[in-house]
């Protein structure tokens, strides 16, 4: 079972975040992390080699900056790692990044292709859909559990109301969504060893995708501020609630 | 300029207030661009429909002829063919489950730009839609130059139009694709739930690690029906397997905006904020008065949630 995770590298979901002077988020001095929905995927795809044999490797489009991420996912049990080295990759839209990690994947024999269904920073959430559709092959989206059954997977999937279980044939597309694996930590053996073990980089300029045209144009970001609020009614639970209660229906208006 | 259209899912029930929510935003955007506002419509009882759809804005509605809600894969199949004939400058989708399968995939086959889970959508000389990235601590302002833009919106943040019973809207049929898909889906577990909509209600009652398990549950979702509300959690609770990742509300969760949301026992953390920030009004119930979930309250409690959340029920019960 060859299994390849496409891997991004994003600030950290606690980071404050700030805008330099054109308006791009601020990554100087920003903790940066394997993405969480990366790491589901990375997580599943160790444990199924572990269970089945076969191998783990990453693919990350990133600068290289982003080896940090693909360290922690080498240091979790994957084998091997591919950089698609573009210093401008986080001006790359997500149609682009997802042709590029398709040409990628496509050459690489892949029975399973995962990832994550968003990132935790510009959860553009249309990456792996759009590899799928690329590479024609099925997709299991949002997926909470994975296994393999003779050729073909069996994937739980969230939909709005429930869990949908469905069997796809292989190759096919697995999306992370929080859920499908808990995370390992790795040790600190693992760590070191992981850092012995490179990625092969692959300039951006090898890929015919390199070339496709983003259309899209960000016109402006503006940072959000957080809810105001922080008013405690006092008292006792009997009395603090049957004030809230008032407040609610006479100041608020939402009862 | 091209027209607008708006893919209206789950026909086979009650329309969901979303599907207003995105007429009423096509329509804008027809209005300034001189151009007609499309609606597509699955399910054998779509034709049903077609004047509520009328009402909220569609010139046009074209009933997609399929038994049965098709699968993501074959909504997009759909909407790419019917696309590639008459070039619409926008498809908008509900962002769910079913769109996050089906816009990408349409993207892709019409080789088009997709902004996912859209808060606003302005017309102007192009059609500018604003997402929030960065676990929502960023507001994004963007337009793409393209024939066509896919996007899905999310439910309750575009304003509900208002309903005009005189519209009318012509009504075509168009052939459905083949559902020759490579994925089978071999069950569909639903939570049993009576209980309202989590991302379109309009009261949220949310459990967290406070709960203490599954059977601190009971006590949020008394109040819940106490209010007619729906029932959230955040991810704590979830993890610890207190009650289904569906009622999950946060950055990994679903994203709710409704009139009141009653956070009960939970610490308040970026994440879980992130789902729950553009709530009109919130109430906290926690025992710590350093909870974060304070800062971002309306009105904040600092009491167990087993003896305020019965209390709270009780006194919502008695106004009644």
């Amino acid at each position: 079972m060859n299994i390849v995770v496409c891997v991004k590298q994003v600030v950290d979901t606690e980071a404050v975040i700030a805008l330099d002077g054109a308006g791009e988020v601020e990554l100087m001095g920003q903790t940066m992390v394997i993405d969480p929905y990366s790491e589901f995927a990375v997580e599943r795809a160790v444990q199924l080699k572990e269970e089945l044999g076969g191998t783990v490797t990453l693919l990350t489009l990133g600068s290289q900056d982003c080896l940090a991420a693909v360290r922690h996912g080498l240091a979790m049990g994957a084998d091997a790692a591919v950089l698609i080295e573009d210093e401008q990759w986080t001006a790359r839209d997500a149609a682009q990044a997802a042709a590029l990690l398709a040409e990628a994947a496509s050459t690489m024999g892949a029975d399973l292709v995962m990832g994550g269904w968003k990132s935790g920073d510009t959860a553009a959430a249309q990456v792996m859909g759009r590899m799928a559709a690329i590479m024609r092959l099925p997709l299991a989206n949002m997926a909470t559990g994975l296994s393999v059954e003779g050729g073909t997977i069996v994937a739980e999937c969230e939909v709005d109301d429930g869990v949908e279980t469905a069997r796809l044939p292989l190759p096919a597309v697995v999306a992370a969504q929080q859920g499908l694996a808990e995370p390992r930590y790795p040790s600190v053996r693992d760590v070191m060893r992981a850092r012995r073990r490179g990625a092969e980089v692959r300039p951006v300029a090898d890929f015919a995708a390199a070339s496709k045209p983003t259309t899209v144009t960000v016109v402006s970001r503006e940072l959000k501020s957080g809810r105001c609020g922080g008013r405690i009614v006092a008292g006792e639970a009997p009395v603090a609630v049957a004030e809230t209660v008032r407040l609610l229906a006479e100041e608020a208006k939402v009862l | 300029m091209a027209d607008m259209w708006v893919g209206v899912n789950g026909a086979d029930e009650a329309l969901r207030q979303v599907n207003a929510e995105m007429l009423g935003g096509a329509r804008a955007l027809a209005d300034q661009a001189a151009a007609q506002v499309v609606a597509i419509v699955w399910g054998a009882s779509a034709a049903g429909h077609a004047k509520a759809l009328a009402s909220w804005g569609a010139d046009r509605v074209v009933i997609v002829e399929s038994e049965a809600a098709p699968a993501p894969e074959a909504v997009a199949r759909t909407l790419a063919r019917l696309a590639a004939e008459s070039a619409p400058a926008v498809v908008l989708l509900a962002d769910g489950a079913e769109s996050r399968v089906a816009a990408p995939l349409l993207a892709e086959a019409l080789d088009a730009p997709l902004f996912s889970d859209v808060v606003d959508i302005e017309a102007g000389d192009e059609v500018f839609f604003t997402r929030l990235p960065y676990t929502a601590k960023v507001i994004e302002r963007a337009t793409a130059a393209a024939p066509t833009v896919v996007a899905t919106v999310r439910p309750k943040a575009l304003p509900v139009p208002e309903v005009d019973a005189s519209r009318t809207a012509e009504v075509i049929a168009a052939p459905a694709d083949a559902a020759d898909l490579a994925r089978i889906v071999q069950s569909v577990a639903r939570a049993a739930s009576e209980r309202v909509d989590l991302a379109e209600a309009d009261i949220v009652v949310a459990g967290g690690r406070g709960c203490k398990g599954p059977e601190g549950f009971a006590v949020i979702e008394s109040l819940a029906d106490a209010l007619g509300a729906a029932v959230g959690a955040s991810r704590p609770a979830v993890d610890e397997g207190w009650i289904d990742i569906q009622y999950q509300v946060g950055q990994t969760g679903k994203t709710v905006a409704p009139s009141l949301y009653i956070a009960c026992g939970i610490s308040g953390s970026i994440q879980h904020m992130a789902g729950m920030g553009a709530s009109k009004c919130v109430v906290a119930i926690n025992k710590d008065p350093e909870a974060e979930i304070f800062a971002g309250a309306d009105y904040g409690i600092v009491a167990d949630l087993f003896e305020a959340v019965p209390l709270l029920g009780a006194a919502v019960r008695e106004r009644k």
